[in-house]
C-alpha cells in the first residue's frame, strides 16, 4: 500500500508538468522588504500607468503608511486627481470614453500581480517593440497585439524586433520574433531600464496584497506557537495512554 | 466551598437536562475500539474545520456585499480595509480546501475498513449526503467572490442541468434566474450559502454521529467490539466502565472510554493538523493557484471567458469524467453516477468481511487501482483537454466505475482471512 | 466514576499545562473575530477630519458639518449671548464643565476656542436626538433665557455654551469635538492642534 502510494507521487508531477507554458517569462527578483524600490514603483506607477489605470481597490492612505511616504509629500506628488487621501485609488477616466478610444476600458490594475504573476508583468513590460501595423505603433511578445501604447517608451525607447522567417512545408510564411534590439532613444540604459520595471513590479506585487509581510511574520509566530502546543499534547496523549499499553 | 457549588449547579442542570448522561454516554463512558489508527483522526477534524467554516463564514458575511455591483470590491475590502479581514477570508478559502482533504481522507478510511457495511449503512448514507451538500455549499461559495473563476465555472456547472432532456434550457434559467448568470443568481446562491446549507450541513453532522453512536464504530480490524451478553472474559472485557446503554445487553472487549483517551489523542491530531492548516494560511494562501485560482482575482466579465477554465480541485475527478465522455447527456449522467454510485457501496459490497486486511489480494487490488484512478482523474480534470489526456481520462472513468462493478460481482464469494477473536494492537 | 484514571503528579502537570497554552491559542483566535468589528479603513477616511470656513458666518447663525455621520453645530456667539451665559450658572448641572465633556482648550467660560465662535457635537447626551437651535425663543423654555437648544424628543435643554439646565433628562453637557483653527476662516474639526 505505501509503496504504491509513494509510486502515485512520483508520477503525479510528470502529469502536471505536461502542460508547461509555451511562452518564456524572465523572472521578476522583486523585494517586498526594499521601500526604497516600492516608493520608486509607485512614483513610476502614478505618473505612466495611473492616467488609465486605477488601482482602486487600494487607498492612498494605505501606500503612504506601508510605503514611508509622508502624508504631505503623498498628496503633493502622488494624487493627481482630487482625491482626499483616504480614498480609494480611482482614476477620472470614463469608463465608455476608454473603451472608445482602446477597444477596452483600461484594467484595474491591483490584483494584477496575482493575476498574471510578477514574472509575466515583468516580461511583459519589457516586451514592446515596434510594429507600424498596429494602432499605437507597437505589439508585443508576450501580449500580442495588444490594445496598449508603450508608455515607457520615453524610458526604454522602442525596440526593433529581431524576426525569423521561417517557411513551412505549405510554403505559408511564419514570423517569430527572436529578440528586441534597443532603439537608444530611451532616457535610461537597457539595465537602469530593468530595475525600473523591477521596481514597477514590485510595487503591483505590494498592491495586490499589502499585508503579505505581516502575514508572514504572523504566521512565524502562529506555527511556532503551534508547534509547542502539539509537543505538549504529545506528551499528554503519551501519559494519558500509558494506562492502556 | 467551590466545588461544592459546583457540584450543586450541575445537580440543577442535571434535573432539568440530562448533561452528565449525555456527557458519560457519549464521551466518558463511550466505547471506542481500542486499535484506532491514524485514519482515525478526520473526523474530528472535519468538526474542526466546519466549526471554522461556520465561524469565519458568520464574520465574513458581516463585511460582504452580496451584489454583483458590489461582491468583487467587497471581498477585497475585507482583504485589505477590515482589521484582520485577510485572515478571516484566507481562514475561510483554506478551510473550504481544508475540509475536502479530510473529508476524502475520511471516506477512504471507511472504504478501506467497511465501515459502511452492515450494521453502518445508515452512517454511511449520513456521510455521502453530508458530502453531497458539502459539495453544493462549496460550489455556491465559490460563486461569492464574483471573479471570473467564480463567473465561469458556475456558467459551465449551472449549464450541465441543460443537459436533461426536455425541461433542461428552462432548469437552467430557473435556476439563474436570468439569462446569464447575474446578481439574482448570486443572492440566491449566497442565501443557500449563508443560511440554508449551512443549517442542513450541522444537521447532517448530528444524524452522522447519532447513527454512529447507536451501531458504535467499527475499527482497522473490522471486528465488532461487542459480543453476546456474558461470552468475553474479564481480561477482554477490560478495566472500564461504560455507560448501561451499552454495556447492559452486551459484553464489550478491547474498548476503552472515548474520554480521557480519544479526547487527549484527537487533541494531539488537532495541533498537527493546525499546523498544516496554519502554514497554508500565512504562507501559501493561494495553494499554488489549487484554494485560489489566479483568474478569479479578475472581476466576473460575462463578454471574456479565461483561456482555461478548471473547477477548484475538490471537483476535479469528477469533472475529469464529464470530459470523458464525448456527448453531453451521456456525460452528465456518468458525472452524477460517479457520486450517485458511492451511495450504493454498502450494497455493493456483499462480503461479510470489512477490514481491508483480512480480505482478499483481489479487493486490494480492486481499492488501489480505484485510488489511483480517482487522483489521475484528480489531476486530469485539472489540466486543459489534449486528445492524449482525454484517453486516459476514459481509461481512468472505466476504472473508477469498474471498482464497483468488480466489487458486486467478487465480493459475494470472496476469499478472505479467518478473522482474529480480539482486536490486534 | 471508575474511568477516572491514575492521577500522577505529571498527568496534572501535562493537563493543566495543555490547557493553558490551549486557552491562550482560543484567546489568540478570537483576537482577529473581535477586531474585526473595530472601524475598517473605509469607515476612517470617512470619518477623516473635516474642514470649515467660517468667513461668512453672520452674527447669530448656526451651520451644521457632517463629521463622522454626526451634525456638528458652528454658531456665531453675539455680545449679548456671551453676556448672557455668565449669568446662568445656578439653573445650570455642570456650569463649569468638570465632566470630561470636551477637550482641554474648551474648558472654559463659553467652552470654546474664541469667545464668538461655539462648536459642538449636535447630539443630545440623553438619547442621541439633534436638538432644535432657538435663537430668539428660547424664553419659552428656560423664562429669561433669551437663546439656547432645545431637544424636541424628551425636552432636554442647553444653553449657548452647550452646558444642560437642571431638571431634564440630558445628563451632561454636549460633546465639543478636537478642533483647532487652521488659520482665521478655517477650522479643522475631528483633530487636535498638532495631531493631524
Amino acid at each position: 500500500m505505501k509503496k504504491l502510494l509513494i509510486a502515485l507521487v512520483a508520477f503525479l508531477p510528470s502529469l502536471v508538468f505536461a502542460s508547461g507554458a509555451a511562452i518564456h517569462l524572465d523572472k521578476a527578483n522583486y523585494d517586498l522588504t526594499d521601500k526604497a524600490s516600492l516608493q520608486n514603483g509607485a512614483k513610476l506607477f502614478m505618473n505612466y500607468c495611473s492616467a488609465c489605470h486605477s488601482t482602486a481597490h487600494q487607498r492612498y492612505q494605505r501606500v503612504a503608511t506601508d510605503l514611508g511616504i509622508p502624508d504631505q509629500l503623498m498628496k503633493d506628488n502622488l494624487i493627481f486627481t482630487n482625491s482626499k487621501i483616504g480614498e480609494l485609488m480611482k482614476n477620472s477616466m470614463d469608463k465608455k470614453d476608454a473603451a472608445k478610444w482602446f477597444g477596452n476600458a483600461p484594467l484595474d490594475l491591483t490584483l494584477e500581480a496575482r493575476l498574471r504573476g510578477p514574472d509575466w508583468i515583468y516580461t511583459y513590460l519589457r516586451s514592446f517593440y515596434k510594429d507600424p501595423n498596429r494602432p499605437f505603433g507597437v505589439n508585443n511578445v508576450v501580449f500580442k497585439d495588444v490594445g496598449m501604447p508603450h508608455v515607457l517608451e520615453e524610458l526604454q525607447g522602442i525596440p526593433t524586433a529581431i524576426i525569423e522567417t521561417h517557411v513551412d512545408e505549405q510554403g505559408v510564411e511564419h514570423h517569430t520574433v527572436v529578440g528586441l534590439e534597443s532603439s537608444g532613444t530611451g532616457e535610461m540604459s537597457s539595465d537602469e531600464y530593468d530595475r525600473a520595471v523591477l521596481d514597477l513590479v514590485n510595487f503591483l506585487v505590494y498592491s495586490g496584497e499589502p499585508n503579505k509581510l505581516e502575514r508572514q511574520s504572523l504566521g512565524f509566530w502562529v506555527i511556532g506557537f503551534l508547534i509547542i502546543l502539539f509537543v505538549l499534547s504529545y506528551l499528554l496523549k503519551k501519559e494519558y495512554w500509558r494506562d492502556i499499553h | 466551598m467551590l466545588k461544592k457549588l459546583v457540584m450543586d449547579g450541575i445537580d440543577w442542570i442535571d434535573t432539568r437536562i440530562p448533561m452528565t448522561e449525555t456527557w458519560n454516554k457519549h464521551l466518558a463512558q463511550y466505547p471506542t475500539p481500542v486499535n484506532f489508527n491514524f485514519w482515525y483522526f478526520f473526523g474530528s477534524l472535519a468538526m474542526l474545520v466546519l466549526v471554522n467554516q461556520l465561524l469565519t463564514g458568520i464574520w465574513l458575511t458581516m463585511h460582504y456585499n452580496p451584489s454583483a455591483e458590489g461582491a468583487f470590491a467587497s471581498i477585497e475590502y475585507i482583504m485589505r480595509d477590515v482589521p484582520y479581514g485577510w485572515l478571516l477570508r484566507y481562514m475561510h478559502s483554506t478551510g473550504a480546501s481544508a475540509f475536502f482533504v479530510v473529508i476524502y481522507l475520511h471516506m477512504f478510511r471507511g472504504l478501506i475498513y467497511g465501515s459502511y457495511q452492515k450494521p453502518r449503512e445508515l452512517i454511511w448514507i449520513f456521510g455521502m449526503l453530508i458530502f453531497l451538500v458539502l459539495m453544493a455549499e462549496a460550489f455556491m461559495g465559490y460563486l461569492l467572490p464574483w471573479g471570473q473563476m467564480s463567473f465561469w465555472g458556475a456558467q459551465v456547472i449551472i449549464s450541465l442541468f441543460g443537459a436533461i432532456p426536455v425541461i433542461g434550457d428552462d432548469l437552467t434559467l430557473w435556476i439563474r434566474g436570468d439569462y446569464v448568470i447575474s446578481g439574482a443568481t448570486l443572492n440566491r446562491f449566497f442565501a443557500l450559502h449563508v443560511v440554508a446549507l449551512p443549517l442542513a450541513l450541522v444537521a447532517l453532522v448530528f444524524l452522522h454521529i447519532v447513527a454512529l453512536h447507536e451501531v458504535g464504530s467499527n475499527n482497522p480490524d473490522g471486528v465488532e467490539i461487542k459480543q453476546k451478553k456474558g461470552s468475553a472474559s474479564e481480561e477482554a472485557k477490560g478495566k472500564f466502565t461504560f455507560h448501561k446503554q451499552y454495556s447492559g445487553k452486551k459484553d464489550i472487549i478491547d474498548a476503552i472510554p472515548f474520554h480521557p483517551y480519544f479526547t487527549v489523542k484527537d487533541i494531539m491530531g488537532v495541533s498537527a493538523f493546525l499546523i498544516c492548516f496554519a502554514a497554508v494560511i500565512f504562507f501559501i494562501p493561494e495553494g499554488g493557484g489549487f484554494f485560489l485560482e489566479p483568474p478569479n482575482f479578475e472581476a466576473a466579465n460575462g463578454l471574456k471567458t479565461p483561456a482555461h477554465i478548471a473547477p477548484v480541485w475538490y471537483y476535479t475527478p469528477y469533472y475529469a469524467i464529464l470530459r470523458a465522455i464525448p456527448d453531453k447527456l451521456i456525460g452528465v449522467v456518468f458525472f452524477g453516477g460517479s457520486i450517485a454510485i458511492l451511495f450504493l457501496l454498502p450494497w455493493l459490497d456483499r462480503c461479510k468481511v470489512k477490514s481491508i486486511r483480512y480480505r482478499s489480494w483481489i479487493h486490494k487490488l480492486n481499492i488501489t487501482q480505484f485510488i489511483i484512478c480517482f487522483i489521475v482523474l484528480g489531476v486530469l480534470g485539472a489540466l486543459p483537454a489534449t486528445p492524449l489526456y482525454t484517453l486516459i481520462a476514459q481509461i481512468a472513468s472505466v476504472g473508477y466505475f469498474g471498482f464497483f462493478i468488480a466489487l458486486f460481482l467478487y465480493s459475494k464469494n470472496e476469499k478472505t482471512k479467518p478473522l482474529p477473536t480480539r482486536l490486534t494492537h | 466514576m471508575s474511568n477516572a484514571p491514575v492521577n500522577s503528579g505529571r498527568r496534572k502537570f501535562l493537563t493543566l499545562t495543555t490547557g493553558v497554552v490551549g486557552g491562550i491559542g482560543a484567546a489568540a483566535v478570537a483576537v482577529p473575530f473581535v477586531k474585526s468589528w473595530s472601524p475598517s479603513e473605509k469607515a476612517k477616511a470617512a470619518g477623516a477630519p473635516v474642514s470649515v470656513d467660517i468667513s461668512k458666518i453672520q452674527p447669530g447663525q448656526l451651520i451644521r458639518v457632517e463629521w463622522r455621520g454626526k451634525p456638528v453645530w458652528v454658531v456665531s456667539r453675539t455680545p449679548t449671548v456671551i453676556e448672557e451665559l455668565a449669568t446662568l450658572d445656578s439653573k445650570l448641572r455642570d456650569p463649569e464643565s468638570k465632566e470630561p465633556q470636551q477637550p482641554e482648550y474648551a474648558k472654559n467660560a463659553g467652552r470654546s476656542l474664541k469667545p464668538d465662535l461655539f462648536l459642538a457635537v449636535g447630539i443630545c447626551t440623553h438619547l442621541g436626538c439633534s436638538p432644535t437651535y432657538l435663537p430668539d425663543s428660547f424664553n419659552e423654555q428656560v423664562e429669561g433665557v433669551e437663546s439656547g437648544f432645545f431637544c424636541p424628543c424628551h425636552g432636554s435643554k442647553f444653553d449657548m455654551a452647550g452646558r444642560v439646565f437642571q431638571n431634564v433628562p440630558a445628563p451632561l453637557n454636549l460633546v465639543i469635538p478636537p478642533h483647532y483653527y487652521v488659520d482665521e476662516t478655517n477650522i479643522l474639526i475631528g483633530v487636535d492642534k498638532g495631531d493631524a
